[in-house]
């Protein structure tokens, strides 16, 4: 684990929950009312977000928070991953993409760290063989900078300047028990993607 | 995982991993595009130097699924059936760039002996060999067992669920892989054979071994697998009286499925002799998973190439 001397917290529970508040309303303001929208969680940490960002998108157009899974969902990227020959057997994860589908639909697709791009250009390769959205957007918790790939996220909660040998964590009730985003010195590069 | 040879060689994890995986790759195959990009770059080798069908197909499919390129090599029109020997055969693979050989022989221990000659690095897939074990068989049946009744067991596995596994269990690799994975999955396994259809090392198995089909059924099991005799390995005969009796103390019909319960499926590996060990309305009926254990061959395999072949496993275990 890593040393707490170098470990800095970054984003807490609070702050995390309003950065994804200001997202749903930035989603909401771009035009696009719930029926249009399909927020797609990357798994592992995307997941409970994007249930996060519809439970707030339903709450503001004052719908039953019922219909959530109506409009949120998940996309496994690991079949799609470029680097499966680097590391362990990945396990895939499920893809649950909302009965609607996402055919002429506005897709948002929600991680929980932006950093090389290859999860997301991934992300938009699994979305192809699962149907033709009328547009995709992104929206991370965090932006770490470090581009691989020529991507870029619609809506962040927070920009954070890191060095490679940095590794920023996130932590979800959900899946962590608790919400939290640190940035730790490493000494060597961070494989977070 | 290295090679996929026996499931003597999984622990329930590994097991379990590789049917978590195939519930992913059977969700993508209801998709409008079936193609994923994993395993492009790569070359599959069926190498089946004994008939087959549906395992040859269902690989096939499998690794194309997967975008890998695929070369048949069977035994007809190749220069296996001009007597050339397994090891060289294996060094021509090797020599030709296949990152894993699918390998489907009538010698029990064809796939191990290629895994473990040091003739081939790649990992080896045993699609059947002899009557030793046909392992992704009893994946995919374990897969299905699991899809329809996983339900009632509240475990990953199969923990609780009796399954009856009736037929030529003496010549039958599919018996044997699946005695070994559903027992370590948690199931109960009951063989059902005449006498001389049963391996005298099944009394070692982890099943119970009986004679008796009725008062197998009558036990009320959540699960009947039912075999194919395989006449082409019977030769000198003498295995049962006739088979009007075999049929009719063995077969699985319409009488002895209405006696199961509710809940219980009806499974085949295929190929299946209608009217001799399972009547055709049986096969037919809404018990049977016959045909679902078909597509469910393709996601299974799938997953099979896909733990051996999307990891550095390789360059980590030499």
């Amino acid at each position: 684990m890593n040393d707490a001397a170098h470990t800095t917290a970054v984003l807490g529970s609070d702050e995390i929950r309003r950065a994804l508040t200001r997202i749903a309303h930035e989603i909401l303001e771009g035009g696009h009312g719930a029926d249009d929208l399909v927020l797609l969680g990357i798994p592992h940490r995307g997941v409970p977000l994007a249930d996060r960002l519809a439970a707030t998108i339903l709450e503001a157009e004052g719908r039953p928070a019922d219909r959530l899974r109506d409009l949120a969902g998940s996309l496994d990227i690991t079949l799609h991953r470029d680097d499966l020959r680097r590391s362990p057997t990945r396990q895939p994860a499920p893809t649950v993409i909302p009965p609607g589908g996402v055919d002429g639909r506005t897709v948002v697709l929600v991680d929980d760290v932006l950093y090389s791009g290859r999860t997301i250009r991934a992300a938009l390769d699994a979305l192809s063989g699962i149907g033709r959205p009328a547009a995709v957007r992104l929206a991370v918790l965090v932006d770490r900078g470090h581009r691989e790939l020529p991507i870029r996220a619609d809506h962040v909660g927070k920009n954070l300047p890191t060095s490679r040998s940095e590794r920023v964590q996130v932590r979800l009730r959900e899946t962590d028990g608790v919400d939290e985003v640190t940035i730790a010195r490493g000494t060597e590069g961070s494989t977070r993607a | 995982m290295k090679h996929f040879i026996s499931i003597a060689d999984l622990s329930r994890a590994e097991a379990e991993s590789v049917l978590a995986t195939s519930e992913q790759m059977a969700a993508t195959q209801s998709r409008s595009i079936r193609k994923l990009p994993t395993l492009v770059g790569t070359t599959v080798v069926n190498l089946f130097m004994e008939d087959s069908t549906r395992t040859r197909i269902s690989f096939e499919a499998a690794a194309k699924r997967l975008s890998a390129d695929v070369i048949n090599f069977s035994a007809k029109g190749s220069s296996l059936s001009k007597g050339e020997s397994l090891k060289d055969t294996a060094l021509t693979l090797q020599a030709m760039g296949a990152d894993a050989v699918v390998v489907r022989s009538s010698s029990s221990g064809a796939a191990h002996l290629l895994a473990h000659s040091g003739w081939i690095d790649q990992p080896i897939v045993n699609a059947g060999d002899g009557t030793h074990e046909h392992p992704t068989q009893a994946m995919l049946d374990a897969f299905t067992l699991r899809r329809h009744l996983g339900g009632r067991t509240g475990t990953a596995g199969l923990d609780g669920l009796h399954v009856v596994i009736v037929g030529d269990i003496l010549h039958s690799r599919v018996a044997r892989s699946n005695v070994l994975l559903l027992s370590l999955l948690g199931a109960r396994v009951t063989l059902v054979a005449p006498p001389a259809l049963l391996p005298v090392a099944s009394g070692d198995w982890p099943c119970e071994v009986s004679y008796d089909l009725d008062a197998a059924l009558a036990q009320g099991p959540d699960a009947v697998m039912m075999l194919r005799v395989q006449r082409e390995r019977m030769i000198g005969g003498g295995f049962f009286p006739t088979e009007g009796e075999y049929a009719r103390r063995y077969g699985l019909s319409e009488d002895r499925a209405a006696r199961l319960p509710d809940h219980a499926l009806v499974l085949h590996p295929g190929p299946m002799n209608r009217g001799f060990e399972i009547a055709g309305s049986v096969a037919d009926g809404p018990r049977s998973v016959i045909v679902e254990q078909v597509a469910n061959g393709v996601s299974v395999r799938m997953a099979v190439l896909y733990h051996l072949l999307a990891s550095n496993a390789r360059e980590d275990a030499s």
